[in-house]
């Protein structure tokens, strides 16, 4: 048995740092802070710059060919840093989708430029009317010719402000099984009837709600079979649960070691040597040991050639309820000081307590709720009877 | 990364774990209470060489690493085995570290068999050992106080305790014939070694007990109707056996870390101990109370086997200490890291 990453993972890791130190700059941190727009343009160009937008892609679609591991590696450190890699994300998903089942037109369309960093691809699943029911989106597309015409809502496309393509989630036949009459397109975002309409939410991010009246789309832009778009959407599901899950938590328990090794009681005893602070403090750490080990394996798995299923849902599961538990139970330990906002000076522990508290139920929704998660693992992996 | 056992670790999982369901039936665990000792168990582990694998090749053993003790510890939790084991692999690794005549030839006794050596995870009060672990069929304890390491012979002096795990636990007594082995400033930091390899193979025994535990409850959930269903299909119980685990499987993940970090990671050693072993404290509970829960009142009952486990999640750490304070112990390591020794 071996818990490193390994030798090439670490040096890569370094290098992330290194760069991290020079293009997360306080413009791009304040810029985040002030719009609450996870994206920044002058970051994004310089991953393009390093030739890290895609760096697991292959050297010949513009990657570097890093294994899952190195990856790993990368990841954590860029969410340590809280660097905005919403956007990169999200493209790179559907690039990846695009990858795996789009046509050679599609391909050349769409992936030299977004790994180029010109364009950059949102996600249009979710709305107003179904969630973690994905397969009951009701945004309708009727064939006209070579064209499609679509109509509807989509909810929390992040990013479409800043975007060229949302791939859509879409229901071309009403008349059959919900699973069975959906379809994806890739939708030109920067034409007549698309509305975008910003939406605030609890941890400051802004994401979008986003209207659809008499959208074109032309059809070589359909990815996968006419009413086979459930089967697009479980390539896509599947790289959602990937990934590095433990940066946050890590940051934040971070946040609260400095503050209890540089902050004293009224009785100038350091808070770092009161038990009770350290009970806590360890307890947030036993998770994110946790957390951190079920990405890897996560990671170890897809490095080996599997892929990573009910393990995905537990790691991300895990993470995001514990990031849950610890931002309440810090704000808490932080005393009537732990209600000083993120961005407010006079905050304890940069106001990050504050912040988790609110951005960690975002992550309890996203990619599939906690319930859904643990359907899957009650079900695949436990075996137990489809539940009601 | 390798999250596999070597084949050599497989060979020694399957051949411990067909020795433990053949010697360690719920039976044989239900026969061998209160005392929580099972001699012929315990026999044949002694055959299978327990304690020789626990100590190095200089001092007369066959040097297993302790991640290899890990892996036979997670089988002697899931079989809720009956026997000293955790503790006399940690004492006699303890004896093999100090080097005096007296020191090595305890290590010859303990290994030769002539003696059952244990170890008291706490400094004694008022001259009394308590709650030590297999105490009640340990025929010597070593243990630590201000003025040094000690071994003492138990000559039939302790009282054995009865206790929720079953546990053959002991308050003894320091005799007038104890041995002061070593003194000086090493004694702690072998001491606190011994008690972290403890802390690690508790850690890894409790994690194939909640696997256990987590395996019997959805078993029967998955047998149980009520309102005409299996019982497994209402999310109440469902996801409850989710985040169960969900628990089990990272605490598993944990306890094998923090056993390999001993050899590959020493930096961070004590702080996964501690970690892993109160993560699974609480996942371990967590598993056994939950399948216990979903019996319904035949949980309650003593005649289904689930109660042998929650009974033992929580006396087998608690023998140290409570989760809360472990986690704190782990804390303390970290922070020493960051900011010295203030």
């Amino acid at each position: 048995m071996d818990f490193r990453l390994g030798e090439r993972s670490e040096a890569f890791r370094q290098e992330a740092r290194s760069f991290l130190d020079e293009a997360l700059t306080d413009e791009v941190r304040e810029e985040m802070e002030r719009t609450g727009v996870h994206h920044s343009w002058p970051f994004h160009r310089s991953l393009v710059e390093h030739g890290w937008l895609a760096p697991g892609w292959p050297e010949e679609l513009g990657g570097q060919g890093r294994d899952p591991l190195e990856m790993l590696a990368f990841m954590e450190e860029f969410h340590r840093a809280g660097a905005p890699t919403y956007a990169v994300g999200t493209t790179l998903m559907v690039a990846g989708i695009i990858r795996h089942l789009g046509t050679d037109e599609q391909k050349q369309l769409v992936i030299p430029p977004a790994l180029r960093g010109e364009i950059i691809m949102v996600l249009g699943f979710t709305e107003p009317e179904s969630g973690s029911d994905v397969a009951a989106a009701q945004t309708r597309a009727v064939r006209d010719g070579d064209t499609w015409i679509i109509n509807g809502q989509k909810m929390f496309t992040t990013n479409a402000q800043e975007a060229d393509y949302v791939f859509m989630l879409t229901r071309t036949n009403p008349d059959v099984g919900k699973h069975q009459g959906l379809t994806t397109f890739l939708v030109p975002l920067r034409q007549p009837g698309v509305e975008i309409q910003p939406v605030h939410t609890l941890s400051g991010e802004r994401t979008n709600l986003t209207f659809y009246s008499d959208v074109r789309v032309d059809d070589s832009l359909r990815i996968g079979e006419v009413d086979g778009g459930w089967d697009v959407m479980q390539v896509g599901l599947t790289l959602e649960r990937a990934g590095d899950h433990a940066g946050e938590s890590i940051r934040l328990l971070a946040a609260m070691e400095e503050w209890a090794g540089s902050t004293v009681d009224h009785d100038l005893h350091r808070r770092a040597d009161d038990p009770d602070v350290r009970t806590r403090l360890g307890r947030a750490a036993a998770e994110n040991e946790v957390t951190t080990l079920f990405c890897r394996r996560s990671a170890w798995i897809h490095a080996s050639g599997g892929m990573p299923g009910v393990e995905g849902s537990m790691s991300k599961l895990f993470a995001s309820e514990a990031l849950t538990r610890q931002s309440a139970d810090f704000v808490d330990l932080l005393g009537p000081d732990g209600i000083r906002s993120y961005g407010e000076p006079t905050a304890p522990a940069g106001g990050m307590a504050d912040y988790d508290y609110r951005f960690a139920l975002g992550t309890t929704t996203y990619g599939g709720t906690s319930e859904v998660q643990r359907n899957i693992i009650a079900q695949r992996g436990l075996g137990l009877p489809r539940s009601r | 990364m390798d999250l596999n056992p070597s084949d050599e670790q497989q060979l020694l999982v399957e051949a411990f774990g067909a020795l433990y369901a053949k010697e360690s039936s719920p039976e044989r665990v239900r026969a061998a209470e209160p005392s929580g000792h099972d001699p012929d168990l315990w026999h044949r582990l002694r055959q299978n060489g327990v304690v020789e694998m626990a100590v190095d090749e200089a001092s007369g053993g066959w040097g297993a690493s302790l991640l290899d003790l890990a892996l036979v510890a997670e089988q002697h939790g899931r079989y809720l085995g009956s026997a000293p084991l955790l503790e006399a692999q940690v004492a006699v690794r303890l004896l093999a570290r100090v080097d005096t005549s007296e020191a090595r030839s305890a290590v010859a006794a303990a290994l030769a068999g002539d003696r059952l050596t244990t170890l008291a995870l706490h400094p004694p009060r008022d001259g009394v050992l308590t709650l030590v672990p297999s105490g009640s069929v340990a025929d010597t304890v070593v243990f630590v106080d201000d003025s040094g390491l000690w071994v003492t012979r138990t000559g039939g002096l302790g009282t054995a305790v009865a206790n929720v795990g079953s546990l053959p636990v002991a308050d003894l007594p320091v005799g007038e014939d104890a041995l002061l082995l070593a003194a000086g400033p090493e004694v702690d930091g072998w001491f606190e070694r011994a008690r972290d390899e403890w802390l690690v193979l508790t850690a890894n025994a409790l994690a194939g007990l909640g696997a256990r535990a987590l395996e019997i409850g959805v078993e029967y959930v998955k047998e149980r109707h009520a309102f005409g269903v299996p019982i497994g299909s209402f999310q109440a119980v469902a996801h409850g056996l989710a985040d169960a685990a969900t628990g089990v499987d990272g605490g598993g993940l944990l306890a094998r870390e923090a056993a390999w970090a001993a050899a590959e990671d020493p930096d961070r050693f004590a702080e996964l101990a501690a970690l892993a072993c109160a993560f699974n404290a609480e996942a371990a509970r967590q598993a056994s109370y939950r399948s216990l829960h979903y019996h319904g009142g035949y949980g309650f009952m003593l005649e289904y086997d689930i109660q042998l486990y929650f009974r033992r999640a929580k006396a087998w750490p608690a023998q140290f200490a409570e989760p809360a304070a472990l986690y704190a112990r782990a804390e303390g390591h970290r922070l020493s890291a960051l900011y010295g020794g203030r």
